[in-house]
């Protein structure tokens, strides 16, 4: 399967054909009063529009008729924009889950039976702690763990990558996914979730929103829009008696239109959308959450633990510089160095090759032909190198290479001169690992090897202090390593020689302070602090029990969209705000639209309000209702996208919102309801 | 408006605001229990009333304990002045000979003093005893004071209390409240008002020779009360003459000084601060008008003191000055212009040497015009209610901007205690929907807001258009409504919104020109002003038990500042909007058509 056709293909158009389609149906069926109950906003307009509809049958609706059906077609239309809008977002989801849907196909599962049997079961009856037997070309049946063998798995399925992955017994890439397919190899994986429990089928009721709860801000905000529709309620009940008392008794259709003008229609109609909108540009970037709550966590993180290596630095360390001890050349110390790690296949020998490459010109030499010994690295020596005729070089930590020379240096017994030891305390204060490179028991010097800053890493934190939020690295290496490397990438805080339980208490620590932590993490030993930090994103590459513990996986495992996903949570959170902000804004022009047209009969003094100068008080009611209509459908694309988001200080977020959403707000239905007016004038629609 | 006008103003809020401070430190630390000086003095005293009534003044309260508290006091407080009024003929200190008050009029205005709304739909001189005068409404203009205080103090326990359940006591708040600081800022302002001409008395009333004597004609009545007619049928008039006149005393100064500074506005006398015994100088005025705002002012630094951030008081303080200051501009000027249809009869209206110019009509020369605005606009700021011009005499516009404080929920200063928990519900307002445009869950003083502190917040807004807009409602279309309104079209509009708003409000001033003292408004009125009072108080001390409970979140770069200029504009906004959008369709009808009709 092509990523394209995948359920998690990173882009899809805003409005792609067959999504507005089934969104238009499903418009139609959200009109069910049970379902509209939930939004008090629009099930307000929904009743309103079945209360002019009733009038409008009703034998002296025949007075203004053609006024008061345009009133009633547009109070419907206001409530199927509603619904689309809802409807959108849902398709969106529902897309990816038919897609998703597709790699759920049932398969066979080939179950290992205690006497080691192979016995041919469907997947759907596999149950926890089954054991499989899962050979190249196969589905994996079920979501599990591989205890036995390793293989290249597809999981292009689940992530749209197309890139195999390894996954193997023990250790960190332990876990697979039901649905994904084994391309070489055989592993034995143990089942881990009953059918209907998978990863997969979370996915997929995740991305449909069938199990969406309402968030803790959704609801509250969803408070504040029924207080405000209660208020406005009571404006316009009362003002029907006003108006008797006045001598200008208004119709229901112009209360109702008011009525509807005034409620935060704009906001109520799209707030749903916007949570959905939310949940699916996380999964667009490859990230699972387990509840809408997780993602507005994200957006109150203040904390953000990061692991050193992976997602602040480059997974390994590089060789940066050559430093020689008294009386030799930096060529003589490149050239053994170089030929000392010919034979070194990890990340740090070749870039040791490499810059001697780089700065002497030194090429890399067959050392077949140089009948070379090579001593591989091992937790005992804690060194390694080659023996050849002549030479014996080694290169290592420190204190190795000093035991070594002690041991089999000149005979002086003497270890590493002191002018090399302080060169290695200078490279470690620096943050770097020095390796310290000995030839026919002399110390040649120093190689400095340098965790790499990942690129951008250092503007990336600024953003973050700048939106408040801290970022605290965590690592295995000394403190004095640690120091340096933070304070190269510009992390705000760091802890060295990080344990799990160092971790844990970090966590517990920030928490106590009122704050929310958010952190990645892989490994089994992360599930507690993964579980007990307010966003836990597990790496999808790593174990069931991280993936289980966290409430968010990255399918793409890159610990550094944390990043993102604390922005996605924001986004969620300014768009609502923003649109609230718009919709009440709104009214003030409304008013301005509405007041005179209903009292102008009895005040024409009134016709001063009318600064918009509409052309007659019918126009200008139906102006209004028609701008609060079509300002729904004008927005979803915002509801959907979430307003455009920059990290920046709470203060200058606030001013720059205002304006555009406040002001904007205020005036923007002064000329949409004035540009619609003059349409309505012109093709004489009253 | 003139030179001198202006310069008033700017020096009433002048002094207003120097006087912030100090106050503010000193209610802090009587709240906080700390040494106030006086309290060596008093403290034994305060003691023996713990003593006396059972109170352990180091128990703390949960918010639902402080609330019950409240209403049972409040709640005797009511039947108290029920009674009083019910029994006065009967009790002692009745040089007058007043008798029992009815049992519709009793409840309205039992209710009217227990909520701090001192709503008067009787005049003091001929309904009330001196006895019920001064222990039924003075004392319940201190009391109810002063539980608008310790309400307010709960509150702000609440703010700044960490992971705690107790919002401190409320008889402990009660009584500091009364004997540190209103008994001490009356006696204070009551002495100088006496030193003005105030009347404080309990001697009989006085009957005086009038300076011109004069006669005028009544119909002479036969004995079933009939007109008796001439032959031709003219009415037989009868002749008397005037020569003297009765001069209604009392003890007004100690009523007056606690009705300013309690922000309860209940006037010794029906003519309130126009009367010449209860304000009879230009300073008596300006102390008076001080008074209003003095308590709700300070209070904005005692809250931020006793937060640790006063940034977080000014900031508020601003607010409230901001809100205030463009409708006593508005006033004021449209007091000024006068009313143009008089100039076009030829009626010269400027201001000049000889003539204070504008609209004179309801005001006291010795005001003024300017002193007559400053005064409806704070009145209605607060929620004191005490008037020393008739605001149904006002222009349009002038009276339009007590309606528009009114309209704010009275959280522009408000009355004491009560304002500025009112205007906590804007804040927490303010910072949702902020916190969300900054994407954040919202959070105040480091406390976060989430759907309780909501729904609370939402239940505390709803209550002013629901009792102000339904009861109006309500009195507009029945006739027993009706009947009381004395002014056809837009203006008699007005007078019944005011007086419903004003009584939502728990501000008590009146608009005049509505025969408030019927069963119907006395009931309504009394159940309005129940609601107005008391809906509005718990919501505020549940939103306090809540906030309480939680973690202090600290501030970072990513924390909403609630203190600087966005804040305080976007708070404005929020008030103003949610104000203006619930009252615009009536307002309009009222005295924005009035105007336009006036102007035409």
């Amino acid at each position: 399967m092509s990523a394209a056709q995948t359920g998690t293909s990173k882009k899809r158009a805003l409005f792609e054909s067959s999504i507005v389609r089934r969104a238009a149906v499903d418009s139609l069926k959200k009109l069910n009063p049970a379902l509209m109950a939930k939004n008090p906003v629009m099930f307000v307009v929904e009743v309103g529009s079945v209360v002019t509809t009733i009038l409008l049958l009703l034998p002296h609706g025949a007075h203004q008729f053609g006024f008061n059906l345009q009133i009633t077609l547009w109070l419907w239309f206001t409530v199927l924009f509603a619904n689309f809008a809802e409807a959108m977002a849902e398709g969106r989801g529902k897309a990816q889950a038919d897609a998703l849907r597709k790699a759920k196909s049932e398969t066979t599962a080939y179950k290992l039976k205690s006497n080691g049997e192979i016995e041919e079961v469907a997947s759907s009856h596999l149950r926890v702690n089954d054991k499989v037997q899962v050979i190249a070309g196969q589905m994996i049946p079920g979501d599990g763990e591989v205890i036995e063998g390793v293989a290249s798995v597809d999981e292009s399925a689940i992530t749209g990558e197309s890139a195999p992955v390894i996954r193997e017994a023990g250790g960190d890439r332990s876990a697979v996914t039901g649905g994904t397919r084994v391309l070489s190899d055989r592993i034995v994986v143990k089942i881990t979730a009953n059918p209907g429990e998978t990863f997969l089928d979370r996915m997929i009721a995740l991305v449909e929103g069938a199990e969406r709860q309402k968030t803790p801000n959704e609801i509250a905000l969803n408070i504040l829009l029924a207080g405000l529709t209660i208020i406005f309620l009571l404006a316009v009940v009362t003002l029907e008696p006003f108006a008797v008392y006045s001598g200008a008794p208004q119709t229901a259709f112009v209360l109702i239109s008011l009525l509807v003008c005034l409620i935060p229609t704009t906001i109520g109609g799209l707030l749903s959308a916007i949570g959905i909108a939310g949940m699916d540009r996380l999964v667009q970037h490859n990230v699972l959450a387990v509840s809408g709550r997780a993602v507005e966590a994200a957006g109150d993180v203040n904390t953000l633990l990061l692991d050193k290596t992976g997602t602040i630095t480059l997974g390994n360390r590089q060789a940066s510089e050559f430093l020689t001890a008294a009386g030799v050349t930096s060529e003589e110390l490149a050239d053994a160095a170089q030929l000392s790690s010919l034979p070194d296949e990890t990340p740090e020998g070749r870039s040791i090759v490499v810059l001697a490459k780089e700065q002497y010109g030194l090429r890399g030499r067959e050392l077949a032909n140089l009948n070379v010994e090579y001593i591989p690295f091992s937790a005992l020596t804690r060194m390694s190198g080659i023996d050849m005729e002549g030479r014996s070089i080694r290169k290592g930590a420190a204190d190795a290479i000093d035991n070594y020379l002690k041991q089999n240096g000149d005979g002086s017994g003497r270890g590493i001169p002191d002018e090399v030891r302080a060169t290695v305390d200078k490279v470690a204060r620096q943050g770097g690992t020095p390796l310290v490179v000995a030839e026919n028991g002399r110390a040649l010097g120093v190689i400095h090897l340098k965790d790499i800053v990942k690129g951008g890493m250092k503007e990336r934190f600024e953003q973050l202090r700048a939106m408040g939020i801290k970022t605290i690295m965590i690592t295995g290496d000394n403190p004095l390593t640690a120091a340096a490397i933070a304070r190269e990438a510009g992390v705000d805080d760091f802890l060295a020689e990080a344990k799990p339980k160092d971790k844990m208490d970090l966590i517990r620590r920030e928490q106590a302070q009122g704050k929310l932590v958010a952190m990645t993490g892989d490994g089994t030993n992360d599930a507690p602090a993964l579980a007990q930090a307010d966003v836990g994103v597990a790496m999808n590459s790593g174990t069931q029990a991280a993936k289980e513990a966290g409430n968010m996986v990255d399918l793409d495992s890159n610990p550094t969209k944390l990043i993102e996903i604390v922005g996605i949570g924001k986004q969620l959170l300014m768009t609502r705000g923003a649109l609230t902000t718009f919709s009440i804004a709104n009214d003030v022009a409304k008013y301005f639209a509405i007041i005179p047209a209903m009292f102008m009969v009895v005040f024409p003094q009134l016709a001063v309000i009318n600064i918009m100068h509409l052309r007659s008080p019918e126009s200008a009611i139906l102006s209004a209702v028609i701008f609060n209509a079509l300002i729904i459908v004008a927005l979803i694309p915002l509801a959907l996208r979430g307003v455009a988001y920059r990290p920046m200080s709470a203060a200058a977020l606030l001013r720059r919102n205002l304006w555009v959403y406040g002001m904007g707000g205020i005036i923007a239905p002064f000329i949409g309801i004035k540009a619609i007016d003059m349409v309505i004038a012109a093709i004489h629609l009253v | 408006m003139n030179i001198n006008g202006i310069l008033q103003i700017v020096v009433y809020l002048a002094v207003l605001l120097l006087l912030v401070k100090p106050l503010g430190l000193y209610m802090a630390r009587v709240y906080e229990g700390e040494n106030v000086v006086i309290n060596r003095a008093l403290g034994p005293f305060e003691r023996l009333i713990y003593r006396i009534a059972g109170v352990n003044p180091d128990e703390g309260m949960t918010w639902k304990t402080y609330a019950v508290a409240v209403l049972v006091f409040s709640l005797i407080s009511g039947l108290v002045v029920y009674a009083l009024q019910r029994l006065q003929a009967g009790l002692p200190l009745n040089p007058a000979g007043m008798s029992a008050v009815s049992p519709d009029l009793a409840f309205n205005t039992a209710v009217s003093f227990m909520t701090n709304t001192n709503w008067q739909n009787y005049g003091g001189e001929t309904t009330l005893s001196y006895l019920t005068q001064m222990l039924a409404l003075t004392t319940q203009n201190f009391v109810s004071a002063a539980v608008g205080m310790a309400v307010l103090m709960a509150v702000i326990r609440g703010f700044r209390a960490r992971s705690s359940q107790t919002l401190g006591n409320f008889w402990v708040d009660l009584v500091r409240g009364t004997m540190y600081i209103l008994l001490p800022l009356s006696i204070i302002l009551a002495v100088a008002l006496v030193s003005q001409g105030v009347v404080q008395t309990v001697a009989d009333y006085k009957t005086v020779p009038v300076l011109q004597a004069t006669t005028y004609q009544v119909p002479h009545l036969d004995a079933a009360g009939q007109a008796v007619k001439d032959a031709s049928g003219n009415p037989v008039m009868d002749t008397i003459a005037l020569t003297q006149t009765t001069i209604a005393l009392g003890p007004a100064a100690s009523q007056i000084a606690i009705k300013q500074l309690g922000t309860n506005g209940g006037g010794f006398f029906n003519a309130n601060s126009a009367h010449p015994l209860e304000n009879p100088t230009a300073f008596s005025n300006f102390l008076e008008l001080l008074a209003i705002l003095l308590i709700p002012a300070a209070l904005c630094y005692t809250f931020g003191r006793m937060v640790g951030d006063t940034r977080q008081g000014w900031a508020i303080l601003i607010v409230m000055t901001l809100l205030l200051t463009p409708f006593i501009v508005l006033a004021y000027s449209a007091e000024s212009n006068g009313n143009p249809r008089l100039t076009a009869l030829g009626v010269d209206q400027t201001s000049s040497a000889i003539q204070s110019g504008g609209n004179m009509e309801g005001k006291e020369a010795r005001f003024g015009v300017a002193n007559s605005a400053l005064w409806a606009v704070t009145t209605t700021a607060a929620s004191n209610g005490s008037v020393n011009a008739m605001h149904d005499s006002l222009t349009p516009l002038g009276g339009l901007a007590p309606l528009a404080m009114l309209s704010l929920a009275e959280v522009v200063f408000g009355g004491v205690g009560c304002g500025l928990y009112g205007m906590f519900i804007f804040v927490i307002i303010a910072v949702f929907v902020a916190g969300l445009m900054v994407g954040r869950t919202p959070e105040y003083l480091g406390k976060k807001i989430e759907s309780y502190e909501m729904k609370m917040a939402s239940l505390c807004f709803l209550i002013l258009p629901l009792m102000a807009l339904d009861a109006t409602a309500l009195a507009v279309v029945l006739d027993v409504g009706k009947a009381s309104v004395f002014n056809p079209g837009p203006h008699g509009f007005s007078e019944v919104l005011y007086a419903f708003m004003s009584q939502a409000d728990n501000n008590g001033s009146a608009f005049g020109g509505l025969g408030g003292n019927t069963v119907f408004y006395n009931l309504l009125g009394g159940v309005v002003m129940l609601f107005g009072r008391f809906w509005m108080m718990i919501p505020p001390l549940a939103i306090a038990g809540s906030m309480a409970r939680k973690k202090v979140v600290p501030p970072s770069a990513g924390t909403l500042p609630t203190h600087n200029a966005l804040f305080i504009v976007w708070l404005i906004a929020i008030i103003v909007i949610v104000g203006a959008l619930t009252f615009f369709p009536a307002l309009a009808l009222g005295p924005i058509v009035e105007h336009l009709m006036m102007i035409q």
